[in-house]
């Protein structure tokens, strides 16, 4: 990786430059050797992308890495639930920036990194980039730059006239993700109508992320419930959790995924046992439940005592004192740590293709068994690394802004 | 709010609630749970493999392609996983090892003086942090350790050869195209642990970076105006103190590279989770496995907790 030249945001570059590289005469034998060996590779890794990979790899089967095998001739669900996610995203992305946070008075706070111009130019240019660098037809190209327009359309429409909407409507609109959630599944696995497509006909990064976002959204409640269990004072419900929260972090995940699909026949009677798709979603989710409820213990006990028992002496119930002044409060703290766990969990998806399911690892070593491609697999891995890498970054600058977004202590600038 | 006066209901007496609530979950896990093991009963029943451990004995009919203890194929089940426990512990070990020292020197790195070594520092973290282990574990296997190349033209350095057949130490020798050497080290084992090390370090890296920025700024001050050289501050000033802060953070590093070494699998290393799969595809005797897979991790868990738990006791504050 070519190291990017801070210096010319700074006033006094040279200086700057001198100070950081050559400050004494070790820095400047160390600051050479790295810059040597940055220089060598970053020319290796030109030279090899340029003449020695063969990206035909990844062009001849974008289908299979975007949606595995799903039929042909059902696609079109997929492309309308892309547009559906588009149109949501612009809306929410657009109040997001439009609108002040609920509560606050005087002049709007930082609500969201005021660079977000940079996201929706860096979006464009994916969307202009991708299609060519795929090889795609131009009808396929043309559906990629149409959503790409619908998003960014959505995104100025609500900034524009997010403020005018009345404020039950605004409150509503949070409420469409859920629903397009369930408007998805059944896009994606038929029924209510439209033909079924079996969950093994389900690949590359549509199961991941489907996977990703199942796991994630059910371990969220399970982890809090486990959480607040563990600090409970009921003995069964704190020993209760505790025994399921050690002992699925005692054990790896593969070894679960393993017992999900060796052991959850023999658990259920005949018949009743889910398809292998559900079953690893279903480990997966009771995995990072485990995970999440140890990062929202965390959160819990950073909030004081007194604060419950405030509550609880003004008459709340436990319940309505737990999740009106206890967790916003604990989540608040948790919400890195949460992230973090989230993150993991997504990448923990690649884990399906050892138990023989087609996500995107899975479906990529499909692909290297293939022997047209043999040998390509330097430029498959590496792309899979650059996409899980974008994924997981993006999730973490999410996390980084929502958690500037909830800081109440934050003084409103500027 | 009801009045003084008016006793509230039996179900919202404090004094029955509590045991209200707990009756009601008890009754509910133990209606799941008999439920979940009256059907493993029935179902283990109806095929004949009901709890047994005398398979461990049968001969196990299968290679290992590395192993530290002997074994070949007429030897028993459970020697065949003992080996492959041991693979485990080795790589684990070694592992440990190497984290530690590549995350420390990584994590110190990123408070270099040097602008370009903190950036470098950085970037491997973030780099590394966000790329799942088994697409690096593949990456490592199949992209960089199976190109090695064989025979003369492998990597020859004094007293160490890296060839596809392997690490070889200790005066190397080409015997008929094929290296020998009295130590060798498969490329599974070395993508194997060259992945663990690398992810690991990364996460090694931020627990020491904490733990050396919750030292405060007038530690090093201090330390410096004494005469004190940058790296003899770090090293008897600074890390000292840094220690408590990092030990309890390098405990769950620690065994989340223990349960990770599982990922092996996926570049052919026959480590305990690979055998024990084998295993069960052979016998069938997936409760067992399961039983044999599960306990042997959470003792090798557990013995990590309890040595870093150990090296806790050591490096915090005493306190006269």
């Amino acid at each position: 990786m070519a190291p990017a030249p801070p210096a010319t945001l700074r006033p006094g570059p040279w200086q700057w430059l001198r100070r950081e590289l050559f400050g004494s005469r070790l820095d400047g034998l160390i600051s050479i050797a790295l810059l040597g060996f940055l220089v060598a590779a970053a020319l290796g890794l030109a030279k090899w992308a340029i003449f020695q990979a063969q990206w035909t790899v990844i062009s001849a089967n974008s289908t299979l890495f975007a949606v595995g095998r799903y039929p042909l001739e059902q696609q079109w669900r997929l492309w309308l639930l892309t547009t559906l996610l588009a149109l949501a995203t612009g809306l929410s992305w657009g109040l997001l920036r439009a609108l002040p946070r609920s509560g606050s008075s005087g002049p709007p706070p930082i609500l969201w990194p005021r660079n977000d111009r940079w996201a929706a130019a860096i979006l464009v240019l994916l969307a202009l980039w991708r299609p060519l660098a795929l090889q795609l037809t131009l009808a396929i190209q043309l559906r990629w730059w149409a959503i790409t327009a619908l998003l960014l359309l959505a995104r100025w429409a609500a900034g524009r006239w997010g403020q005018a909407l009345p404020p039950l409507v605004r409150r509503l609109i949070p409420l469409i993700w859920p629903l397009l959630y369930l408007v998805g599944m059944v896009l994606i696995s038929g029924g209510l109508g439209l033909v079924q497509v079996a969950p093994s006909d389900w690949g590359g990064l549509l199961l991941t992320l489907l996977m990703a976002t199942f796991a994630i959204l059910l371990c969220f409640p399970l982890g809090v419930l486990l959480a607040l269990g563990r600090r409970s004072n009921l003995p069964l419900l704190r020993w209760g959790s505790l025994l399921y929260i050690e002992f699925i972090r005692g054990a790896p995940l593969i070894t679960l995924l393993f017992l999900g699909q060796n052991i959850l026949g023999f658990l259920l009677p005949g018949g009743l046992a889910p398809d292998r798709v559900w079953r690893a979603a279903w480990v997966l989710t009771f995995f990072a439940a485990a995970y999440v409820a140890e990062a929202v213990r965390s959160g819990l006990a950073a909030v004081p005592a007194g604060q419950l028992e405030a509550a609880r002496s003004l008459g709340l119930s436990m319940p309505f004192a737990l999740i009106h002044v206890v967790l916003p409060q604990a989540m608040r703290v948790a919400l890195p740590a949460t992230v973090g766990q989230f993150i993991t969990l997504l990448q923990d998806t690649t884990l399906l293709s050892l138990i023989g399911l087609l996500d995107l690892l899975g479906t990529a070593r499909t692909v290297m068994a293939n022997p047209a491609f043999l040998g390509r697999n330097a430029e498959v891995y590496l792309v899979l690394a650059v996409l899980f890498w974008c994924c997981c970054a993006a999730l973490g600058l999410g996390s980084r802004a929502l958690e500037t977004r909830l800081n109440p202590n934050l003084a409103p600038s500027r | 709010m009801t009045s003084r006066s008016a006793a509230p209901p039996w179900w919202r007496n404090r004094r029955y609630l509590p045991w209200l609530v707990q009756g009601v979950v008890a009754l509910a896990v133990g209606v799941v749970v008999a439920f979940l093991l009256t059907n493993l009963l029935l179902n283990l029943t109806a095929r004949g493999l009901l709890l047994s451990w005398s398979w461990l004995g049968q001969p196990a009919g299968f290679d290992l392609a590395e192993t530290i203890l002997p074994f070949d194929a007429s030897l028993p089940y459970w020697r065949a996983m003992l080996a492959g426990l041991v693979n485990t512990l080795r790589v684990v070990i070694a592992g440990l090892v190497g984290a530690t020292v590549l995350g420390t020197l990584i994590g110190t790195a990123s408070f270099s003086s040097n602008g370009l070594l903190r950036g470098l520092a950085r970037v491997y973290v973030e780099v590394i942090r966000n790329i799942p282990l088994l697409l690096q574990l593949i990456f490592w296997y199949f992209v960089v350790f199976l190109a090695l190349p064989n025979g003369t033209d492998a990597i020859q350095l004094p007293g160490l050869v890296l060839a596809k057949s392997g690490l070889f130490l200790g005066d190397p020798q080409l015997v008929n195209g094929v290296w020998q050497a009295p130590l060798r080290f498969t490329v599974e084992f070395g993508a194997l642990l060259t992945g663990l090390v690398v992810y690991t370090a990364a996460f090694i890296a931020e627990v020491v970076r904490g733990g050396i920025a919750s030292v405060p700024k007038g530690q090093w001050e201090a330390a410096s105006s004494l005469g004190f050289a940058p790296l003899l501050t770090l090293r008897r000033i600074v890390l000292p103190q840094a220690l408590r802060v990092i030990v309890p953070g390098l405990n769950s590093q620690y065994i989340s590279l223990a349960k990770n070494s599982s990922l092996a699998v996926a570049c052919g290393f026959t480590d305990l989770y690979s055998v024990s799969e084998t295993t069960l595809n052979q016998t069938g005797r997936a409760v067992e496995v399961m039983l044999i897979l599960l306990g042997s991790y959470l003792v090798i868990d557990l013995v990590i907790s309890a040595l870093m738990n150990g090296l806790n006791g050591l490096v915090q504050l005493k306190e006269r």
